[in-house]
């Protein structure tokens, strides 16, 4: 074989790796456990299709300590933040967190975060892994040449962070708070349980229900005891067992959801990776309004149509899967490229993702695929793929 | 678990192991793992001429799709039938129920530079 470690996380090398509170844990319970963005991370449990479906129909646990925390205080935290982020910081309430962008100047994305209001000038971003170091590289650059009164602590390695997904996690919370199951969709909770401090958030990024747990790494032990209350991961039967990489990954995909290095990245623009949602054009506008780094450059594109491609959704025909790199022509005419694939565990077909000429993106038009080793026929599909029933 | 000791590995990951002048190839331990679970197998069909170092077929896992080479010259004498319906039997029993092809051969030259089993271990821990 040519690549058997391919895709992301490779196996472990010589290099120092970062381990997360939960590495204990991830050992006792059988990971496989790959390098990822420098930490050691468990890619599979049991199997990734296995823990794809524990998901789906009832719960996982997965070990997102990787990302950065980040808090971010002091006088000027709200417009530090509104220069950084596409879209308003400034009518978020307490205990409200929201999905937005970093960009850079020319309006490619810096990364994607989740900034979460802790009250006035009190803020925590979480990053992804990978972008950790360049983002608080840029965060300080963007202080300093705003003269702005900003603290910045990157708390990452002094927290953990779990997220529990699926249908039978909140039922599950409901058992040891009242509270937590009454949170809207993207709102938090700070609880304090017995000597620790929990900030417990409705997010995720599987496409369930769930909620995200950032605690102080050194109360791990005690709060997965709390939270694991009555399921013991290694029982088939348990409501939440754990879930690694590798079924985070498909998870999102049949989701939707973009990820940074496959559908996000400095050099795509962030008009064109299907999250205009989370981009406000006209943010500088109004009461307390302050451009984003970036914004210039969108406007531009916005007004000269668009950018050339965008992101949709492929129906792959066949068991064949589409993957990140591989062309898309239509009769012999390159219009695009994928950029994440799989064969859908839920659905049992292959999906992926792709950039494709804005012309074209109408569903249902038909493209086909290079492999490299053949061609395979594909479909534009509506994203996401996969939409968890209404409880 | 060591891999079997019967058989010789290439550095691409796949055993080869001789029983008179057919052989038996398919995919280490160490590999499956790490493509995760594999969904779908489609090698060359029966028939098919191969030389060493020819890619033979494609495993597409949930993870990543890859290639599988074989070291001899020979030709294709059987596709293991079983994991057309069931290509899990990759990750659970690669060394055994797992096969991939079988091979009639016609030079085994290629076989010399493999590892055996010990040394392949130890060039690629669990």
């Amino acid at each position: 074989m040519r690549t058997p470690l391919g895709g992301f996380g490779t196996s472990l090398g010589d290099a120092a790796l970062l381990q997360t509170p939960l590495h204990k844990f991830h050992v006792e319970n059988g990971a496989k456990m790959v390098e990822f963005a420098g930490w050691e991370m468990p890619m599979v449990y049991s199997g990734i299709i296995e823990e794809h479906h524990q998901v789906r129909t009832s719960g996982g646990l997965f070990d997102v300590s990787h990302m950065g925390r980040v808090k971010v205080t002091g006088r000027h935290a709200r417009r530090f933040l509104e220069r950084l982020c596409t879209r308003k910081i400034a009518d978020m309430d307490a205990g409200q967190c929201r999905y937005s962008l970093v960009c850079n100047e020319a309006g490619g994305v810096r990364d994607d975060v989740i900034v979460y209001r802790m009250d006035d000038d009190d803020f925590l971003v979480v990053v992804n892994a990978a972008n950790r170091a360049k983002l608080l590289a840029h965060f300080d650059r963007v202080r300093s040449a705003g003269d702005l009164a900003v603290k910045i602590d990157d708390q990452t390695e002094r927290t953990a962070m779990v997220a529990l997904q699926g249908p039978k996690v909140i039922p599950l919370i409901a058992r040891i708070s009242t509270e937590v199951p009454t949170l809207k969709r993207y709102r938090f909770a700070v609880k304090n349980l017995l000597v620790m401090k929990l900030i417990v958030s409705r997010t995720g990024y599987t496409g369930e229900d769930g909620v995200e747990v950032i605690l102080p790494a050194t109360f791990v032990g005690m709060a997965m005891g709390l939270l694991l209350k009555d399921a013991n991961p290694k029982d088939p039967n348990s409501p939440v067992r754990p879930a690694g990489l590798g079924a985070r990954d498909t998870l999102r995909m049949e989701a939707g959801m973009p990820l940074y290095g496959h559908e996000l990245g400095e050099d795509v623009s962030a008009l064109s990776c299907g999250v205009d949602f989370a981009i406000s054009l006209d943010k500088d506008q109004g009461e307390r309004g302050e451009a984003f780094i970036g914004m210039d450059a969108l406007k531009r594109t916005r007004d000269a149509g668009g950018p050339p491609r965008t992101l949709v959704g492929l129906d792959v025909e066949g068991k064949r899967s589409a993957r990140q790199g591989m062309k898309l022509s239509i009769g012999g005419k390159e219009v695009g490229v994928v950029t994440s694939g799989c064969p859908s565990p839920t659905l049992g077909r292959c999906i992926a993702m792709a950039f494709l000429d804005r012309a074209l993106t109408a569903p249902g038009t038909a493209v086909q695929v290079d492999t490299g080793r053949g061609m395979l026929e594909a479909k534009v599909a509506k994203l996401p793929f996969y939409k968890a029933p209404k409880a | 678990m060591p891999s079997p000791a019967d058989r010789v590995y290439s550095e691409t990951h796949e055993w080869h192991k001789t029983e008179g002048s057919s052989l038996t190839l398919g995919l280490s331990r160490f590999a499956v793992d790490a493509l995760t679970d594999i969904t779908y197998v489609q090698m060359k069909p029966k028939g098919t001429r191969v030389k060493a170092g020819d890619v033979i077929g494609e495993v597409e896992s949930v993870k990543t799709t890859s290639d599988v080479y074989c070291a001899v010259d020979g030709e294709i004498a059987e596709v293991n039938p079983a994991l057309e319906s069931d290509p899990g039997l990759l990750n659970s029993d690669p060394f055994g129920k797992g096969w991939l092809v079988k091979i009639n051969v016609t030079n085994p030259a290629g076989l010399a530079k493999l590892a055996k089993a010990e040394a392949y271990d130890a060039a690629h821990p669990a």
